[in-house]
């Protein structure tokens, strides 16, 4: 875990508001795992004051990826970065996916920005001889990010792309692609789809880790400010940035 | 050879440096040991213990607000026993001053946290974290009630002779009146300050941001609040004050220190910058030695109001 000062190789517009940013990092790059994730400070002023998590979006040689929209002062500051500025960036922070055990399928699925950390992930699973199946939602066409992704399914709240629906009845229409393989799921998106997964995991005994959210203040465990409930203890949070972001989906109340 | 003496003493506490980590902001060393090396700084405040552990709010817990920050943690720590048990062997690795803030829910719970603690060699002092809620006065704050900080200084003072530090809450409105009781009752030093009483809404669901509806407001926002609050102890209390509020680089330590701080604590910026602490203590030095400042201690109450 450090804090370092990488310059901005290049600012990607992918359309409908959402940008990847690529810098060059070797240190991080060379470090860091699908899943985990990057706090940066986006100003060296006092506006906006805390750092921003993102996720890892992809690394190639050097370089690093984040994916993000703009939201807020924050993301809007970010998307203004241009070729040569430094950030100032901590991490790589908590824990990333599992994916280099025994399962001969991986499924991601995905929401709207939930797409980010996969790209990634992706890459690695084809190093580790895995299949890919890519399920993804968004509310309308517009938020379907597909970037990235393999062997794609997709489905929209109102129907304009895709299935007509949420991107887990997407993947109950699709179920017999589940069934005869040693599967695993990676989830990434809003809470509301990672609750409706997990009810669809623990019904039909699938495997899942999901990268979950939480605002934060630090990143790495000092300030308490992230807890998530854990299914196991419940005398005691665990910590998203510390614990998480990625837990396996029996592991936490969502 | 450092060419400045940057030591300074805090009543009976002695430090090699004025500047510590705030309670909170450091969690129990571990994190922080990754980007400082510990034994530079003048010392580590504890995340508050209670006698038992605390699972805290639920999220969400903090939320950010124009040159600051919200939180409202709940005081979530793992208690006095798996503290000196799973986080006291940890420290002890380190040369660096440890000081134990505690948190209760009565006055007998104060004490008794002390008394525990108090036999722990490595721990160097106390910090009392009096904006808790006192159950039995109907959840209002010790904070806020004078007899109670009074109670609290005495009756925690007579179970420990290691110096005592009672943490005033800016939520009063004379702060100076707590500083006095603190001092007629025997304690050493009072930090200040600790969070001011905030909120923040959601304009669209017309939801509060955080779960806990209020939380305590730190960061570069409080500055001129807390250098106020100590200036107004000085001026009144013969108490060593720790300044606490705001603090993000050298600059702002002086300034701290000038008001009438002894020393200083860094809270919200750790979380920024994990390195300020080191990079701050460079700055100190360079200031006292461009101004020739041969003890920065000297600087301590040095405002000059005419
Ligand atoms: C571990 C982790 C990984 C993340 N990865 C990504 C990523 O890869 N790409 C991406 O676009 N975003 C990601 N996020 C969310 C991202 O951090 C926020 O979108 C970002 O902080 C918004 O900053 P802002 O200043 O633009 O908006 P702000 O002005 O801070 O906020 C705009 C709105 O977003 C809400 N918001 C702020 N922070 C969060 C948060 N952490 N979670 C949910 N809502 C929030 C605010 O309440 C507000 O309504 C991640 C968050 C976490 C905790
Ligand atoms: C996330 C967070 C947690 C805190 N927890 C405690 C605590 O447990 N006990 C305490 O006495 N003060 C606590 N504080 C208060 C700080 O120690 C400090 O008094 C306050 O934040 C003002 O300093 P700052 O503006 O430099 O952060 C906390 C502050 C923050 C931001
Ligand atoms: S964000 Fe600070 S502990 Fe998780």
């Amino acid at each position: 875990m450090l804090t370092t000062e990488a310059p901005v190789a290049k600012t990607i517009e992918l359309g409908n508001n959402i940008y990847l940013l690529k810098i060059l990092s070797p240190n991080i790059a060379s470090n860091i795992k699908p899943g985990q994730f990057l706090n940066v400070r986006v100003s060296e002023t006092y506006y906006p004051l805390l750092r921003r998590p993102f996720s890892v979006c992809d690394v190639t040689g050097d370089h690093i990826f984040i994916m993000f929209n703009v939201l807020g002062e924050g993301t809007k500051i970010l998307a203004h970065k241009h070729k040569g500025q430094t950030i100032d960036i901590l991490g790589p922070l908590g824990n990333g996916f599992t994916y280099a055990d025994d399962f001969e399928t991986a499924v991601i699925v995905a929401g709207g920005l939930g797409a980010a950390p996969f790209p990634y992930l992706i890459r690695e699973l084809k190093r580790n001889k895995k299949n890919i199946i890519s399920f993804v939602g968004g509310k309308t066409e517009s938020d379907v990010i597909t970037y990235g992704m393999e062997n794609i399914f997709i489905s929209t709240d109102d129907g304009s792309l895709g299935l007509k629906g949420t991107v887990v009845n997407l993947l109950n229409r699709n179920i017999n692609l589940l069934k005869n393989e040693k599967v695993k799921i990676f989830s990434c998106g809003p809470n509301a789809m990672l609750r409706a997964l997990k009810e669809f995991c623990l019904k039909n005994n699938l495997e899942c880790e999901v990268s979950t959210e939480c605002a934060m203040a630090c990143g790495f465990g000092i300030c308490q400010g992230c807890p998530i409930e854990s299914t196991h203890n419940h005398e005691k949070y665990l910590l998203v940035c510390k614990d998480g972001p990625v837990f396996n989906v029996k592991d936490v109340e969502i | 050879m450092n060419k400045v003496d940057l030591s300074v003493s805090v009543g009976p506490l002695k430090l090699r440096n004025p500047i510590l980590l705030a309670s909170g902001t450091v969690g129990y060393g571990n994190e922080m040991s990754e980007h400082i090396d510990l034994n530079k700084i003048g010392g580590i405040v504890t995340k508050s213990l209670s006698l038992k552990p605390r699972k805290g709010n639920p999220p969400q817990r903090i939320v950010e607000t124009p040159a600051g920050m919200l939180n409202a943690i709940g005081l979530a720590n793992v208690g006095v026993e798996v503290f000196l048990k799973e986080k006291i062997p940890f420290l002890k690795k380190f040369d660096v001053p440890l000081i134990c803030n505690i948190a209760a829910s009565t006055i007998e719970e104060y004490i008794e946290c002390t008394k525990i603690l108090t036999e722990e060699r490595s721990i160097s002092a106390f910090e009392i974290n009096v904006s808790c809620p006192n159950v039995k006065e109907g959840g209002l704050q010790f904070g806020n009630d004078i007899s109670a900080v009074g109670k609290i200084t005495a009756k925690v003072k007579a179970v420990t002779n290691k110096p005592l530090i009672i943490k005033l809450s800016p939520n009063v409105s004379y702060i100076s009146d707590f500083a006095k009781v603190v001092k007629d009752e025997g304690g050493d030093a009072v930090s200040a300050i600790n969070t001011l009483v905030g909120t923040s809404f959601n304009i669209f669901t017309r939801r509060p941001k955080i779960y806990n509806v209020t939380g305590g407001l730190s960061g570069p926002a409080i500055k001129p609040v807390a250098l106020a609050k100590v200036l107004e102890i000085n001026q009144r209390v013969p108490i060593p004050v720790i300044g606490i509020g705001g603090i993000m680089n050298w600059q702002d330590v002086i300034e701290f220190m000038i008001a009438g701080s002894s020393a200083i604590q860094l809270g919200t910026v750790n979380f920024i910058n994990p390195k300020a602490s080191e990079e701050i203590l460079k700055g100190l030095e360079e200031y006292c030695i461009k101004y020739n400042v041969k003890k920065i201690s000297e600087l301590t109450g040095s405002l000059k109001l005419k």
